[in-house]
């Protein structure tokens, strides 16, 4: 049943953009996907999107916090774009505060903030 | 337990059901319920589906208005009472009117029914004014429970419309903390932000807390989840009017304010936010 | 909608649950941060009766008082249940599989919130939202 959300190369760069509310399956497989594609392609960095996510709960917040984790160990930057207000409000009541996590407002932004601090 | 048969069985006489509803419309239009704000249609159908929700109900044979049997009826009653409560030409007294102009109908009824018996018409006349009561009371409480709801949203649209969440510059939103910031509220003026930024695609909130007389562990708290919540989202932050005592407070609370720039006035705060948005500020 | 059961079994019950969590706190006029946190709420609880309590099941309620609107959500399992509810429900306290983290935050989100659970009888969680 899981079904693979897709991983779009732009330049040294992966985004990865989540539209629907994920099944803790689909979590998962994500993160598997996105660790092979950092490694397959040497990216040096990873947007994901959030900006289409009503919910953000621990288990997902959780994913993040991994795939940065796992991200950095291989030599890329992770920045999550386009959190909710609602969202960031109620992660930050159930206490999650995603330390070490890297944000952005836009995808444009984040792209930014990625190419900013390359050498 | 009221004994109600004599009602149910006049309700449910079309003939009888009629008289009532045209003695009881002309009583409305006497009372001069509505002036002119509920249309004489309406009015029909209103009293047509109450007479035919009263009847249905007393049919079952129930005598307790709270019972199931009587469900219908108080919905249409909390219907009608709060979309007066609505209209502003309508006070609890009119809504109240509405269901007591129905009594007078119904006695002219029970007086035809019990011609010489006294005291059956006594029984049925107590029976009648005490359904009738407790059907209006029913209508009234619905009535001020409305008014007060519209009241409070009302509260609510306005700490919103006031809340104080300033465009400093292009991209630039400051927050001026001021004065009480009770739980409620705060929230609100937190949401406020946090949907400003988004909607305005400012990089930086200032937070002045200038005017916010004592830091104390409430406020700190409030303050640092702001703070994670607009880190969250991607937006940066600097903490402006932090003075020794309140950088002191901070630090003995404990609180990690997760590597904010503070400043102790807001000039430095928007000269530093400039500076970040990658403006030059020249003199 | 009065009073609404949906299985908690598997991991996919848990979208579902959430899905079902927040158009019942649209009917009742929840704000939109208000409906977020009890379907975040709602989230955190379902995953631990799928994967704590073995399966169980989530009843949804919409309550409607005099003056107010809310949403009342119970969790139910036949599972393990808790051994020491104080420090479940303590912050950051884990069991090593995040069991923790996920009551007291919930806890947090909620107006009301009740628990009830004994070693290999069960648990229940309750949560209301008001309006």
């Amino acid at each position: 049943m899981a079904e693979h959300i897709p991983i779009l190369r732009i330049g040294e760069h992966l985004l990865v953009s989540i539209q629907v509310d994920l099944h803790d399956q689909m979590a998962l497989q994500l993160q598997d996907d996105l660790t092979a594609a950092i490694q397959r392609h040497s990216a040096h960095g990873v947007l994901i999107d959030i900006s289409a996510l009503e919910v953000v709960d621990s288990f997902i917040g959780r994913m993040i916090s991994d795939i940065s984790g796992m991200g950095r160990i291989l030599g890329a930057r992770t920045v999550v774009v386009g959190m909710r207000p609602a969202v960031a409000i109620t992660l930050v009541e159930l206490g999650l505060s995603l330390p070490g996590v890297e944000t952005a407002l836009t995808i444009e932004r984040g792209m930014a903030q990625l190419r900013a601090e390359e050498p | 337990m009221m004994e109600l048969s004599a009602i149910s069985e006049i309700l449910n006489t079309a003939a009888k059901r009629s008289a009532i509803q045209q003695e009881w419309l002309r009583q409305l239009a006497q009372a001069g319920s509505g002036a002119g704000t509920i249309s004489k249609d309406d009015l029909a159908k209103q009293t047509d589906e109450f007479l035919e929700l009263l009847g249905a109900a007393l049919r079952s044979g129930s005598t307790d208005v709270d019972a199931p049997p009587f469900k219908p009826l108080r919905e249409f009653l909390e219907d009608i009472s709060r979309s007066r409560a609505q209209l502003q030409g309508f006070s609890s007294t009119e809504t109240a009117i509405f269901i007591f102009s129905f009594k007078q109908p119904l006695f002219e009824q029970l007086r035809a029914l019990h011609r010489a018996d006294a005291d059956g018409l006594t029984k049925d006349v107590w029976a009648a004014t005490r359904l009738v009561d407790s059907l209006g009371m029913h209508t009234v409480k619905t009535f001020q429970l409305t008014r007060e709801a519209i009241i409070r949203r009302q509260q609510e649209e306005m700490l919103e419309l006031s809340t104080p969440v300033v465009k400093l510059w292009e991209g630039i939103l400051a927050l001026p903390m001021v004065g009480t910031l009770d739980s409620a509220r705060a929230q609100v003026v937190m949401e406020s932000l946090l949907n400003r930024i988004v909607e305005t695609g400012s990089q930086i909130a200032i937070l002045d807390i200038t005017g916010v007389p004592t830091v104390d562990t409430l406020v700190a708290q409030h303050l640092l989840k702001t703070v994670t919540a607009l880190r969250l989202m991607g937006a940066e932050c600097i903490i402006s009017g932090v003075r020794p005592q309140i950088a002191q407070t901070i630090v003995h609370l404990g609180v990690d304010l997760q590597g904010v720039t503070t400043k102790s006035n807001l000039a430095d705060a928007l000269a530093l936010a400039l500076k970040r948005a990658g403006y030059t500020v020249s003199h | 909608m009065d009073v609404v059961q949906a299985p908690l079994r598997s991991p996919n019950d848990i979208v579902l649950a959430r899905q079902l969590v927040r158009r019942a706190a649209q009917e009742a006029g929840l704000s939109l941060v208000d409906q977020t946190k009890i379907v975040t709420a709602a989230s955190e609880l379902a995953r631990n009766t799928v994967v704590y309590g073995l399966g169980g099941e989530m009843t949804v309620q919409l309550l409607q008082e005099e003056t107010r609107k809310g949403v009342r959500l119970s969790f139910v399992d036949q599972g393990p249940g808790i051994a020491d509810l104080e420090l479940a429900l303590t912050d950051g306290w884990t069991s090593g599989n995040g069991l923790g983290m996920g009551l007291s935050g919930a806890r947090r989100l909620v107006n009301e919130f009740e628990i009830h659970s004994r070693v290999g009888e069960g648990t229940r969680v309750t949560i209301t939202r008001w309006k």
